[in-house]
């Protein structure tokens, strides 16, 4: 695992008691689950149950208002200092953030930067690989995704390439935690198996830990080792995928399930 | 009985308007580079910490609801209370720079809403510094959007340095007006200078269309 300094048999992510409120509209409460370091995790259930905030929450793209998380034991909310508990810093979040990379449902590439730059970008500012280096790791990864020869083209110019370049970007930075916000919602039907047999690809060459909010169950089924299935801000059932999509234990899920296959 | 228009005249005086003009532009051309550069200033803050906010947006609105003779004037006549003595020219440029910086901001302001929420939250997830965030992410799509804005404001800038002539900085209207009063023949003067303008911005708006045009189409 490339977070040397987890201690063994602690998890990778941890919600403790979390809650999201936008107004008076609850998102998500009491929310508490870890995840284990390597773990796929898949978030299910209908739009606006508060799956895309998890991730939101752990990018801190938004902030909590109850309770704590923490991703590779370091509180995304808090740091210490001086030997207090004090509110975390925007220093304190970009270094937690380094470990954590996201893939957007729009791609969100830098339309302003060919594939190379938005590539070898956070490399080189954040992480400080020279300009040689990271270009070097932007090739593999293009490889990787199968567009190794585009490394030039203009993110405009890839008709359908630019969710593997948005995950090829996710992964240059070498991240412990990958989370993919429904990665092939916005994608022309053909590109969408390519994509998750990608991801499936990654995700079992790899030791990062995925948690993915996806409304597509064959690749949740396959690909997870847990699926979550939230309603209502709440996860209403947390169990392994052939458990969850044969048996399902919660009436919602048996109903959810039943209509996203029946679509 | 003279004629109206004195083709002689008019030849001897272009020296003078040309002279003129090279003041008018040396004023707008140094006047837009503190608006642009002082006006993307002020928008960056204008997105800052909320006292700092207010400060910007106060700012703006005071220069922007005095009219910009004022701000001449005061510059003028005020700063040297002060012990600041600059010259006619100088202040000119300041004036104009300061006054139409608060425009540019507004300008700039519009490209940088215009830049979708999920290029920040990319470069939020990919961890790059804020500076960063802003110079090779956002700034880079929000400014070429904007050039077109910014290029009407130059023009807009060039046509109003005659106001510099109420401190004495002779410009084209300013020379227009000084060989006239000599001959105290003002058609040629006025009628050149106004060509002068003509000249120089007529092609300007059009370039500046062109390039609102071209932006369309991408």
């Amino acid at each position: 695992m490339p977070s040397a300094d987890l201690p063994s048999g602690e998890p990778m992510i941890v919600f403790d008691g979390v809650e999201k409120r936008f107004g008076d509209n609850v998102v998500l409460s009491e929310l508490n689950f870890t995840v284990a370091p390597g773990e796929h995790v898949c978030l299910i259930g209908p739009s606006g149950s508060g799956k895309t905030t998890i991730l939101r929450l752990l990018m801190t793209l938004e902030k909590v208002d109850r309770g704590s998380i923490s991703v590779g034991g370091k509180s995304l909310s808090h740091m210490e200092k001086g030997g207090k508990l004090v509110p975390a810093d925007d220093k304190h979040c970009r270094e937690v953030r380094k470990h954590i990379g996201m893939v957007f449902q729009q791609f969100n590439l830098f339309p302003n930067m060919t594939v190379r730059g938005n590539l070898i970008e956070a490399p080189t500012r954040v992480l400080g690989l020279s300009k040689e280096e990271a270009t070097a790791r932007a090739q593999e990864l293009l490889d990787l995704v199968g567009l190794g020869d585009r490394m030039d083209a203009h993110p405009t110019q890839l008709s359908g390439g630019q969710q593997r370049v948005a995950i090829a970007r996710a992964l240059a930075m070498r991240p412990d935690v990958l989370l993919l916000d429904e990665v092939t919602s916005a994608l022309d039907p053909e590109l969408v198996a390519g994509v998750l047999k990608l991801l499936r690809d990654i995700g079992s060459t790899t030791d990062i830990t995925f948690l993915c909010v996806t409304h597509e169950m064959g690749f949740a089924r396959d690909f997870s080792d847990r699926v979550m299935m939230f309603d209502g801000g709440r996860v209403i059932e947390d169990a392994a995928p052939e458990k969850l999509f044969t048996e399902p234990g919660h009436e919602r899920t048996q109903a959810f399930l039943q209509a996203v296959v029946e679509r | 009985m003279t004629p109206l228009w004195d083709w002689n005249f008019a030849g001897e005086i272009i020296p003078a308007l040309l002279n003129g003009l090279r003041v008018t532009l040396i004023a707008t051309v140094l006047g837009s580079i503190i608006a642009f550069a002082l006006g993307l200033v002020l928008a960056v803050l204008g997105r800052g910490p909320r006292p700092v906010r207010i400060v910007v947006r106060a700012i703006v609105e005071f220069v922007r609801s005095t009219p910009l003779l004022v701000q001449v004037y005061f510059l003028f006549f005020v700063l040297p209370a002060f012990g600041v003595v600059l010259s006619a020219l100088t202040v000119g440029i300041l004036a104009l720079g300061v006054h139409y910086a608060t425009y540019t901001s507004e300008v700039y302001r519009a490209g940088i809403d215009a830049v979708p929420r999920g290029q920040w939250e990319a470069a939020t997830a990919l961890s790059l510094p804020t500076t960063r965030v802003w110079t090779g992410v956002v700034l880079p799509q929000a400014i070429p959007r904007v050039l077109p804005a910014l290029g009407n404001y130059v023009i807009s800038m060039f046509k109003e340095t005659p106001l510099l002539i109420g401190i004495g900085v002779l410009d084209i209207v300013g020379q227009a007006r000084e060989v006239g009063g000599q001959s105290f023949r003002y058609v040629e003067a006025y009628t050149l200078a106004g060509l002068l303008f003509l000249l120089l911005s007529y092609p300007a708006s059009m370039a500046v269309r062109r390039l609102e045009r071209r932006r369309a189409v991408r």
